[in-house]
């Protein structure tokens, strides 16, 4: 499978068929990869008792070294697959036979291709950062080593998904993810409120693996195999409309992983966790686990036009509703978990726009995962030198005293709102364009989707940083240690330089072996686009200013507002519906069903044992105890069998 | 022939039944039982007489044995409730009902 390098410059290209080759040589430590954090997280997690006080004393930095080692060895199995030519660049590893029964077989294969492998250095690069940064923040809670261990357990199972060779294995890296950051979210158990949130992300994403489980499912009905291999050779041979299923069902999976409406509704509660977890699980990684799902499957999506487009609509109404909820929020880290659910909205908009698009969700997932873990390690530093104050009323004028954080900050804050040169400009203007290459309506709701960005990004920054001070007494914010900065400023400078990746179409080259490319027809030059998205972009930050800039923010959130920011304030009444559409009427039917339990089946046993029961009472009175009258029941008895035989003999 | 002898078994067989119906005391039952017992070995040995074989006989000798069985047991049962109870009525003993 070696395409000539020369076909890389045509303009559209499908995606090589999967012809992934034995691993050998260096990409023998794939597998190490996910085993060091895996046994790692054992030791942290399970190891208890006196002799593990030194694991108390040090385990944060086994955690940290563990995720480490897995980044080295993903920069060198990186390299190495740069050195190889384009259609080589795809590796496979099998551990063993994971499941064989009868013709069904599963083995532990892991595929390393240039998708993954981008994905393996995001994790473990930004997971190695938060693990530093999480040395010091975590630092004074007694369970640091429990956290470091749940953390490298989340490393060991986010690795398993991007690296799965199957959808079985993704399967269960999916779920080892969704473990972790249940955990993770309830990690603070003894907050009711923490405890609850965890609950939450648990039940919904369980209804997101529904899906996926039923997509598995289906694919072995129909193809008989779950490889991504044998699905991708197969997948052309199936009708349609189970093509259609496999692709809706998927995105069932996605949105439930990547908090899209309508599962969108755990993400913002689970802001309850640490804000580490925020960062590496809640922003960077875990929710584009979806992202991830969808570009992997492009195969299945190829087929099937119905699921691309609900695929666009999911990402597009999640982009307007995260933004919406983004801009109401006074809480530092939901008004920047809004923000992500708006910012996977825009990479679900690049997947569903097919082979034009795919290269650009990733590349956005990417400097998303800079930026956004950036400003999330930032809210944390904030909130670490405000006394874990979350209420951004109760900030302002925080530049000054915290000049790193805010400085980091700064840069992450340029990117996503997409200001010229910066990573997100890049990243989110292709994805525009994309858009309306393929529909107007779809690129003018996500160009306004940035204006939004811009806005309540700017809001967000005026009322931490600038603005008056609103503290609470007692309040002295300082900066934060240097193992809480320095992962700043890298993933700063990150956030700077990320955008880089897509100069002479280097992102899009290194992922059509995959995806596929096709450019897009634009009706007018693409620095048109730039320009006016730029345009948008200055007026949301201008607005910003002159609602919050230039007056002074009360320091409690105003009461008499508009409906708007109210259905903002309120998650745009996610909760709400889910508690009508779903909670009531279940209570309801549950409720119904033990009052037919009750008298329905209970009603009907009671009554047969009553009736047995009041029968042999009324009959155990023949009983009497005197022996004269039983004999005349046996002579009576005798006596009607006489008769009866008579009868039958003369009859 | 033959009829005279079922008719005094069958008078026999009445007597006992009815003895074991109407009266209380509990030898005198128990009298009455072995006249039953004695009437169906009456109507046994005729039966074997008619027919002109043993079955009948050999079937009365297997009464006689299990009625002789039962005498010891139930005098013996008989005799520990007078003991007890100072009554040999059967209508006395009538703990054992609902």
């Amino acid at each position: 499978m070696t395409a000539p390098t020369d076909l890389l410059l045509a303009t559209e290209q499908a995606p090589d068929a999967l012809a992934p080759v034995a691993a050998s040589g260096v990409f023998v430590l794939i597998a190490v990869m996910i085993l060091v954090p895996l046994v790692s997280s054992a030791l942290l997690v399970l190891g208890d008792g006196p002799r593990f006080d030194l694991a108390d004393k040090r385990g944060h930095l086994l955690g940290t070294a563990a995720s480490l080692a897995s980044f080295v060895i993903g920069v060198v199995l990186f390299v190495t697959l740069l050195g190889r030519d384009a259609g080589d660049r795809s590796i496979e590893q099998n551990l063993f036979a994971w499941i064989h029964v009868g013709g069904f077989q599963v083995d532990m294969t892991f595929l390393y291709d240039p998708l993954s492998a981008l994905f393996v250095l995001l994790i473990t690069g930004v997971g190695t950062l938060i693990h530093v940064y999480s040395i010091g923040y975590m630092e004074h809670d007694p369970r640091r080593r429990r956290f470091f261990g749940f953390l490298n357990l989340f490393i060991a199972a986010m690795l398993t998904l991007v690296l799965a060779g199957d959808y079985l294995v993704l399967f269960l890296g999916w779920e080892g993810v969704g473990l972790a950051s249940y955990l993770l979210i309830g990690f603070w158990q003894h907050k009711q409120s923490a405890a609850v949130a965890a609950k939450k992300a648990f039940v919904v994403n369980r209804v997101g693996d529904v899906g996926l489980a039923l997509a598995i499912m289906l694919m072995f009905a129909q193809l008989g195999t779950t490889s991504f291999v044998g699905v991708a050779e197969g997948i052309e041979q199936v009708s349609s409309g189970t093509a259609t299923a496999l692709g809706l069902l998927l995105l069932l999976g996605a949105c439930g992983k990547s908090a899209q409406v309508p599962l969108q509704s755990w993400l913002l509660d689970a802001m309850e966790g640490p804000t580490p977890v925020s960062a590496l699980i809640h922003a960077a990684t875990m929710v584009t686990a979806g992202v991830y799902l969808v570009v992997r499957s492009n195969f299945i999506y190829e087929g099937t036009e119905a699921a691309r487009t609900a695929v666009v609509v999911v990402g597009l109404v999640t982009l307007i509703a995260g933004a919406w909820i983004g801009c109401a929020k006074d809480d530092i880290k939901k008004a920047l978990a809004g923000s992500t659910m708006s910012q996977i909205g825009y990479m679900m908009l690049a997947a569903g726009l097919g082979p034009a698009g795919y290269a650009y969700a990733i590349f956005h997932l990417i400097t998303h995962g800079f930026f956004k873990a950036n400003m999330f390690l930032g809210a944390g530093s904030v909130m670490h030198g405000m006394d874990d104050e979350v209420d951004m009323r109760r900030y302002g004028g925080l530049a000054r005293l915290m000049p790193l954080t805010f400085g980091t900050f700064a840069m992450g804050y340029l990117a996503i709102i997409g200001f010229p040169g910066f990573s997100g400009f890049f990243s989110k203007d292709r994805i525009i364009e994309a858009a309306f290459a393929e529909n107007v309506f779809v690129g003018i709701a996500a160009a306004l989707g940035a204006g939004v960005t811009a806005f309540y990004m700017t809001r967000l920054m005026i009322m931490t940083f600038l603005s008056s001070r609103r503290w609470k007494e007692n309040a002295h914010p300082h900066e934060s240690p240097a193992v809480m900065t320095a992962p700043l400023v890298v993933l700063a400078v990150a956030s700077v330089l990320g955008g880089f990746l897509v100069l002479g179409g280097w992102i899009s080259d290194w992922l059509t072996p995959v995806t596929g490319y096709e450019t897009h027809e634009l009706a007018v030059p693409a620095w048109v686009f730039s320009v006016g998205i730029t345009v948008l972009v200055a007026i949301g930050v201008a607005v910003a200013w002159a609602t919050y800039g230039r007056r002074d923010v009360p320091s409690t959130a105003p009461e008499k507002v508009s409906f708007v920011t109210r259905a903002g304030r309120r998650d745009l009444y996610g909760d709400a519906v889910n508690e009508a559409v779903l909670m009531r009427p279940g209570d309801q039917a549950t409720r119904g069903l033990a009052v037919f339990d009750r008298i329905g089946v209970d009603g009907a046993v009671r009554a047969v044992t009553g009736g047995i029961g009041a029968t042999s009472s009324l009959l155990r009175r023949a009983q009497t105890g005197f022996v004269r009258s039983y004999s005349l029941t046996i002579f009576g008895g005798a006596l009607i069998v006489l008769v009866a035989v008579l009868a039958v003999n003369l009859a | 022939m033959t009829d005279h002898y079922i008719t005094l078994s069958l008078l026999l067989f009445t007597i006992g039944a009815v003895g074991v119906l109407v009266r209380r005391n509990a030898i005198v039952v128990f009298m009455c039982v072995e006249l039953m017992l004695n009437a169906t070995n009456l109507a046994f040995v005729t039966f074997a007489r008619a027919h002109g074989n043993l079955d009948g006989q050999i079937a009365a000798f297997l009464v006689m044995v299990v009625a002789a069985a039962e005498v010891v047991v139930g005098l013996a049962i008989i005799v520990s409730i007078f003991r007890t109870r100072r009554s040999a009525s059967v209508d006395d003993a009538s703990l054992l009902k609902y």
